[in-house]
């Protein structure tokens, strides 16, 4: 019996597909939206890779969750305080970027 | 839509290296999940100590019982998250819009019963599913539906009130643990018998922080009548 | 092949594919939406691994809470950018514009 679960290697999918995401976009709310995906997938393999349900990993988890969503918030209010700064809600270096939605709706 | 791609956009050359890179991160991953052996896990240790805890419910004992260092430590994050956020600016200003009529009358069937939820649910973590986040989130969105509809919460945006909320969780859960040290005990060490009580105070005065903090964090800044 | 493992297979897939549609959307708006519906099915995850704790906390606080803090910033960026078009595009004159 090994980690090897569905649950476990949807994790791990995840962590690919936020790292992947987290660094080809330009929009710092989709960079956000890529480090919440990645913790996702970490929460999946912690507590997926086992085979009965163990509370100390869930602990683990809604700890996880919480300080996510307190990262998150903060994530987004320097969002807005570097949009208000500079004009951009990007990174100096990704300023030229396509942000894959210039014209809002 | 440009036909060729920008300068600066990262190339195939690029995005095929990390594409390269990120499936050996994946290979490198499910090969140790396949690999390594499972551990027995914690369950059985958590049910045996659990009767010594006299909380029911495994996951709230490990959060507040066995690993309540964890949790304290949380929600100081938690706290100095929101003062870090208070930190970068005024609230930004709400929407002048008025409220849609649905969400008027939604809020008057959804917030008494948020509230019933969130103590039934504080209540009923210490034997089976629920607890203080879970309870303290709850009331974060009473008042985020309260933010939303306009109107403002009598006391709930000016200092003193929305203060002292952020600060009774961490404050509490401090108090309470430097209060068992006085028989000899360690930080943390709760006293055999009151354990449960403790567990519910502490996450009692948790649930009313963690809902102002994480309203306060939709806020997204100081409110205002700052000093 | 139990029913649990195809339930349990059914939402890796969907799993996979929201996250995948939350961040390669080119409209910021359905990406924050679908990653809402990734945190609700991902909830449901939770409550078939038997971590029920996990799963209000993660539909409470990961889908509710921070897809209400997205759309708020979203909402915030969206405001600055027309004010910020609309100041542009006034001509510009001596005292009387209204905001």
């Amino acid at each position: 019996m090994n980690g090897l679960t569905v649950f476990a290697l949807t994790g791990v999918g995840l962590l690919v597909i936020g790292l992947w995401a987290l660094v080809l976009r330009a929009h710092l709310i989709r960079k956000v939206l890529a480090l919440n995906v990645m913790g996702s997938g970490v929460f999946l393999v912690l507590v997926g890779a086992g085979a009965a349900p163990d509370p100390v990993p869930q602990a683990m988890v809604i700890t996880g969750i919480v300080v996510t969503v307190s990262a998150t918030a903060l994530a987004l209010a320097l969002v807005l305080r570097i949009d208000t700064a500079t004009g951009k809600p990007t990174l100096p270096e990704d300023r030229e970027r396509d942000l894959m939605d210039e014209h809002w709706q | 839509m440009q036909t060729e791609r920008d300068p600066c956009e990262p190339g195939v050359v690029l995005r095929g290296m990390l594409a390269v890179l990120l499936a050996c991160v994946a290979c490198g991953l499910c090969w140790l999940l396949w690999s390594a052996p499972l551990a027995p896990g914690l369950g059985d240790a958590v049910r045996a100590a659990s009767a010594q805890s006299g909380i029911a419910n495994p996951v709230t004992a490990v959060l507040l019982d066995f690993r309540g260092y964890d949790t304290l430590l949380e929600i100081a994050v938690m706290t100095s998250t929101l003062v870090g956020v208070w930190a970068l600016g005024p609230a930004p200003k709400l929407h002048e819009r008025p409220p849609s009529p649905v969400l008027l009358g939604l809020d008057s069937a959804l917030i008494p019963f948020a509230a019933v939820i969130c103590g039934y649910l504080l209540w009923v973590g210490a034997t089976r599913a629920g607890g203080a986040f879970q309870a303290g989130s709850v009331l974060a969105a009473t008042g985020v539906l309260f933010i939303l509809s306009g109107r403002r919460p009598r006391l709930g945006l000016p200092d003193a009130p929305m203060r002292w909320g952020v600060v009774l969780g961490l404050a509490t859960f401090l108090v309470v643990a430097l209060a068992v040290m006085g028989d000899g005990r360690q930080f943390l060490e709760y006293p055999p018998g009151s354990t449960k009580t403790l567990i519910l105070v502490i996450e009692a005065a948790a649930t009313v922080s963690i809902a102002v903090i994480l309203a306060g964090l939709f806020i997204g800044g100081r409110p205002d009548r700052e000093p | 092949m139990s029913a649990g493992l195809i339930l349990d297979g059914l939402l890796a897939v969907i799993l996979i594919w929201l996250a995948w549609a939350a961040l390669s959307s080119r409209d910021l708006f359905r990406a924050i939406v679908l990653f809402i519906a990734f945190g609700l099915v991902l909830s449901m995850a939770w409550a078939r691994l038997g971590a029920p704790d996990v799963a209000l906390a993660e539909a409470a606080i990961g889908a509710g809470l921070t897809g209400a803090l997205l759309l708020a910033t979203w909402g915030r960026l969206r405001r600055r950018r027309s004010s910020k078009e609309q100041s542009q595009a006034r001509p510009p004159d001596g005292g009387d514009n209204a905001d």
